[in-house]
């Protein structure tokens, strides 16, 4: 009940707490615990049976005692005030204000877990968001109400990436509401920083609401954070009737506290320590993208995650490629020969984009034209994994102009500048010049009406001597 | 009925008391909110329960009622067409009653009962009753009749009465029993008791699917199972969707199961809009999508395999060929691990329960082709796609699941990040169904036997050449080998590369996938014999009919395929004319 605290504990482990059962408690309900310290504590009921209930905290739990500690039943699950004036602000992990403003003037609570959206409900996303990158909006095509992952590494330019994102990206059919939800999960200081700057240098900071929970924050909390951002979130897709673009970074930090807390509650784990639900868990965060019939509002979220090891097939990048439509994998390669944005050719995918690019949309050539560039560029790792046996002088001519071609749309085509924003014709147009370097005979992936338009005759250019 | 209390609440899990009488599988309505759960364990007076909604905020203590029977869907006029979730709830019903957002606690018919049908009756007054008997037909859509059949748990009697031809709703008794019992159009079935019929079959008949890598290379019989593992991005369920869509199945049952909400969507979006080349039809009027997304209930997930395949066994009754695409089958997998853990059960390997292999088996032996109670032939093919974790084969769900398929479709990574779809690797996948098709293609084209060993010799003899090239380089070969590598690539992309946005590509009738291979292979023995009169490669690789037959694929429609011929006889004369070149060039 409110305002009844009960006294004492009968057992404190890790992040879980457990109580006597003194009162007839919900599943999932929220429970407040003050410590001798007269500090307080969230936490959430993960089990009950008749005789004691079992609670997860939020926060760290230094300081629980089993005698000194009171604890109360809040009778709701954990929840979100939402409401006008939202956009603008930054919170805690938990929800909290913490920049220095009094809460919302709103009584309107919404639980963080947010509820499935109904299959039969989604319209199928297949507005293009041009971002300005050509490895992007060429080969990956970003589709508002997707969930896109940046597949990242330590020490990779991720963050400028996202950044550049947020700041370029536009829907081609006119002006429309956006805002910008920022979900910090165990990041450092500089790196929250540099995202408030770069949004304040690009004029959108009165558009973010942001929710952060650093790297010194309880790792616990990081359960927490991307559910209240994405209850944001939903509030303004769905009833304000805005595009929302979700950043969530870093991934791999949420995973980990997942962990941590099934290790705690003594789960059987899977692979590598992580529980057997960590698909289903995640799948609950991203599958709160999309579109809804309707409404004109959409989320598409942007989840950022580092790879332990640049490992691609590690859980965490695995299970996220699974519920995701699709990745931007950023290669360790690419970046230290300076290419920025380092996007690799291959890996990267937008499921999406097959249905948001064409005549009406991007342009005729769109699709084939990936499709060639992809398989050329496919063709080019082959020629170069040769090269590096026989060395490039043994090479036929033929594969000699695919290494020319590779190199080109490396340095011309995924490299570009960071505040470089191009449109899509400007790419697709770029697309081709790349694709003159090779004898047209190889263009196989293209039908022959579109080469005739679109190919560029004059520049007929010889592999370097 | 029993009603009980709930003692312990851990997750989706929740344990009771009290509930007399109860039997393993029961349906329960468990707390204030009546959600839908079953027992799936008992011990003494306490029962395990699963709970297929999301139960924040119940109580110890809420009452449990036990309706003892099996968790059952509902069979009759009107599935087609339909979406529901893993327990059978319609979704655009909810969506009605609860907005965008699933609410736990609610409750939709899954057949509408106030829609009428048009019966049909066949047998008359007196007439016996028996399981398998006819008694009626109601045209469900154009193509599908609906044929109501006693099903196996109806008791012999005779026809007491039964009701003229008219409209009637699903509740109306169109036969009264002379036992007392009416039946209705409606009829219900357990979901994890398989459906009776007489006898398997062995089959001989190809699922054709329009896709010339599988139908040629590795094909599947009707009543036949499939597996198709992959890693993220290889392109599982595009491989689901362009068969689901082209193949010549009567009846698809689509289960989304723990897959993309969006990928549901865009099945629901797109297939009214496709044609069935077959029928004419709107795809959407042969099609019934089961969808348990992956952010719904995972205890829903685990059932929803079974509902799907229920209903697909229903249709079998009826002598039609159903596929079920069952996508993913490791999601279902790893729910029954989610489940297996909260009991606290011991676990095998990777965390997945002991008994994985044994429901894996119980499921893909669902499938096959049947004489059913009627006496008609019915089949029900299972298309199943595994999602491995890191793209490795080696886990438990693959590795069980190739022990009770046929057919094999292994993804491949490098295919697919060069855009190579459908990204089947030659190397990996195989169909143990090839040897028992044979004489159904061979009355179709007489060298579709030679035409695929070729096929499979060239790629087997690239693989092996490609190995010494990645070493020292393709001009050290002769031209001979190097020919291998050329056409393996005019295979490659003019053959096993099928585009499913291409108009023409996307579906491809066995004649012109024969034909296909005939050009290349046409092209292959020409150019074989052309090197041996002393023409270099290059003149061979520069040819323009090399590039003609690549782009055939998709320049010639399946209806124009007669023109084919014309293109063998245009290959020829290339090659005649490139000898005349070479025997000039020789007495030169």
């Amino acid at each position: 009940m409110r305002g009844v605290e009960y006294h004492g504990i009968l057992r404190a482990d890790g992040p879980i707490v457990i109580a006597e059962r003194r009162e007839n408690v919900g599943f999932s309900e929220l429970v407040r615990v003050r410590d001798r310290s007269g500090q307080y504590r969230l936490g959430r009921i993960v089990d009950i049976s008749e005789q004691a209930v079992a609670v997860q905290l939020f926060s760290e739990n230094t300081g629980i005692s089993i005698d000194d500690s009171w604890i109360e039943y809040l009778e709701k699950p954990l929840t979100f005030r939402v409401g006008d004036g939202l956009v603008g602000r930054i919170f805690n992990g938990l929800g909290e204000p913490i920049d220095g403003y009094p809460p919302l003037m709103s009584s309107d609570l919404r639980d963080i877990n947010g509820r499935p959206i109904n299959p039969s409900a989604r319209v199928y996303p297949r507005d293009f968001i041009q971002t300005g990158i050509s490895a992007i909006d060429g080969m990956n095509t970003l589709i508002r109400g997707q969930k896109l992952p940046i597949f990242s590494g330590n020490g990779l330019p991720h963050n400028r990436l996202a950044a550049q994102i947020v700041r370029q990206a536009k829907v081609l059919s006119g002006e429309s509401q956006f805002a910008i939800v920022f979900a910090g999960m165990g990041i450092k200081y500089d790196v929250a920083r540099f995202f408030i700057d770069s949004f304040e240098n690009s004029g959108v900071l009165t558009r973010v609401v942001m929710f952060l929970s650093l790297a010194d924050s309880p790792s616990i909390e990081r359960l927490v954070t991307p559910r209240t951002a994405l209850t944001a979130a939903e509030y303004l897709a769905y009833e304000k009737n805005m595009h929302v673009l979700v950043v969530m970074t870093d991934m791999t930090n949420y995973c980990e506290a997942l962990r941590e807390v099934s290790a705690a509650r003594n789960e059987v784990p899977s692979r590598k320590g992580y529980p057997g639900y960590l698909y289903s868990d995640l799948a609950s965060l991203y599958e709160r993208a999309g579109k809804i019939e309707g409404c004109e509002g959409s989320i598409t979220q942007l989840p950022i995650l580092s790879m332990p090891n640049d490992d691609i097939s590690h859980p965490i990048p695995d299970l996220t490629g699974y519920i995701t439509e699709g990745q931007i994998v950023l290669e360790r390669e690419l970046a230290q020969r300076g290419i920025y944005p380092p996007i690799a050719g291959l890996p990267s995918l937008s499921r999406l984009m097959k249905d948001g690019i064409g005549e009406g949309m991007t342009r005729e050539d769109h699709r084939d034209l990936a499709a060639q560039l992809f398989s050329a560029y496919a063709y080019v790792k082959t020629v170069r994994d040769l090269a590096a046996i026989i060395g490039e002088e043994e090479l036929s001519d033929r594969d000699k102009v695919f290494l020319h071609f590779g190199d080109r749309f490396e340095q011309e085509f995924l490299a570009q500048g960071e505040f470089e924003n191009r449109s899509i014709a400007q790419t697709l147009d770029l697309g081709w010049k790349m694709l003159s370097v090779l004898p047209e005979s190889e263009l196989v992936r293209i039908p022959p009406t579109l080469i005739e338009k679109y190919l560029p005759h004059a520049e007929a250019s010889k592999p370097k001597e | 009925m029993s009603t009980g209390s709930i003692i312990r609440i851990s997750g989706p899990v929740v344990y009771a008391k009290g509930l007399a009488g109860a039997g393993l599988y029961d349906v329960v309505k468990v707390g204030a909110a009546g959600l839908i759960g079953e027992i799936i364990k008992l011990k003494g007076d306490l029962a395990t329960i699963q709970i297929y909604e999301d139960n924040t905020l119940m109580r110890v203590g809420e009452p449990v009622e036990c309706l003892h029977r099996p968790l059952s869907v509902a069979l009759g006029p009107g599935l087609i067409g339909s979406i529901y979730d893993g327990i059978q709830r319609p979704l655009p019903v909810l969506k009605g009653l609860s907005g965008a957002f699933l609410k736990p606690g609610l409750a939709g018919e899954p057949l509408d009962s106030r829609k009428k049908w048009h019966f049909v009756p066949s047998i008359n007054k007196g007439d016996p009753i028996a399981p398998g008997t006819v008694f009626g037909t109601i045209q469900e859509t154009d193509s599908i009749q609906h044929r109501l059949i006693f099903d196996a748990s109806v008791p012999a009697s005779t026809a007491a009465y039964v009701a003229p031809e008219g409209d009637y709703t699903l509740s109306a008794t169109l036969v009264g029993a002379s036992d007392g019992r009416n039946y209705t159009a409606v009829s219900y079935w357990p979901v994890r008791t398989p459906r009776k019929f007489k006898e398997k079959q062995v089959t001989r008949e190809p699922l054709v699917t329009g896709l010339r890598v599988i139908d040629v290379l590795f094909p599947i019989a009707k009543g036949g199972s499939a597996a198709v593992p992959g890693g993220f991005g290889t392109g599982k369920t595009m491989t689901q969707h362009a068969i689901a869509k082209w193949c010549d199945a009567d009846i698809i049952v689509y289960i989304g199961c723990g897959e993309r909400g969006n990928e549901m969507t865009e099945v629901l979006t797109e297939f009214p809009t496709l044609i069935d080349p077959r029928t004419g039809r709107s795809l959407m009027e042969r099609t019934i999508l089961i969808a348990n997304t992956s952010n719904m209930p995972v205890a829903a997930r685990e059932v929803s395999i079974y509902t799907g395949i229920t209903i697909a066994e229903y249709y079998r009754d009826m002598g039609y060929h159903v596929a079920v695409m069952a996508d993913s089958t490791s999601r279902w997998a790893e729910a029954l691990r989610e489940l297996s853990g909260r009991l606290e059960e011991m676990p095998a390997e990777e965390g997945f329960p002991a008994y994985l292999p044994t429901r894996l088996a119980e499921f893909y032996e669902r499938g096959g082709m049947v004489t059913t109670l009627e006496g008609k032939k019915g089949s029900v093919t299972i298309i199943g796609a595994v999602s491995p974790p890191g793209g490795d084969f080696s886990e438990p769900v693959t590795q069980h699941t190739k022990r009770f398929i046929r057919c094999f479709w292994a993804l491949d990574r490098d295919l697919a990040n060069a855009r190579h779809y459908p990204a089947i690797s030659w190397n990996d996948s195989y169909s143990e169904y090839t040897e028992d098709l044979i004489a159904y293609w061979d009355a179709i084209d007489s060298a579709w036997d030679s035409l695929r060993s070729k096929t499979m010799e060239i790629l087997k003899k690239e693989r092996r050449l490609a190995d010494i090239v990645r070493l020292i380089g393709p001009d050290a070969l002769p031209d001979e080998q190097r020919l291998i590598l050329l056409t393996a690539d005019m295979i490659k992309a003019g053959f096993l590369q099928q585009s499913s946005f291409d108009n023409v590509d996307m579906y491809c009738a066995p004649p012109k996938q024969t034909l296909l291979l005939s050009c290349i292979l046409t092209f292959h023995e020409l150019a074989e014999q052309a090197i041996e009169h002393g023409s270099p490669l290059i003149k061979i690789s520069a040819l323009p009919i090399r590039e003609k037959i690549i782009r055939l694929k998709s320049s010639l429609e399946n209806e124009r395929v007669q023109e084919g011929q014309a293109v063998i006889q245009e290959i020829r004369a290339a090659f005649a004319q490139l000898g005349t070149m070479a025997q000039g060039a020789v007495s030169a």
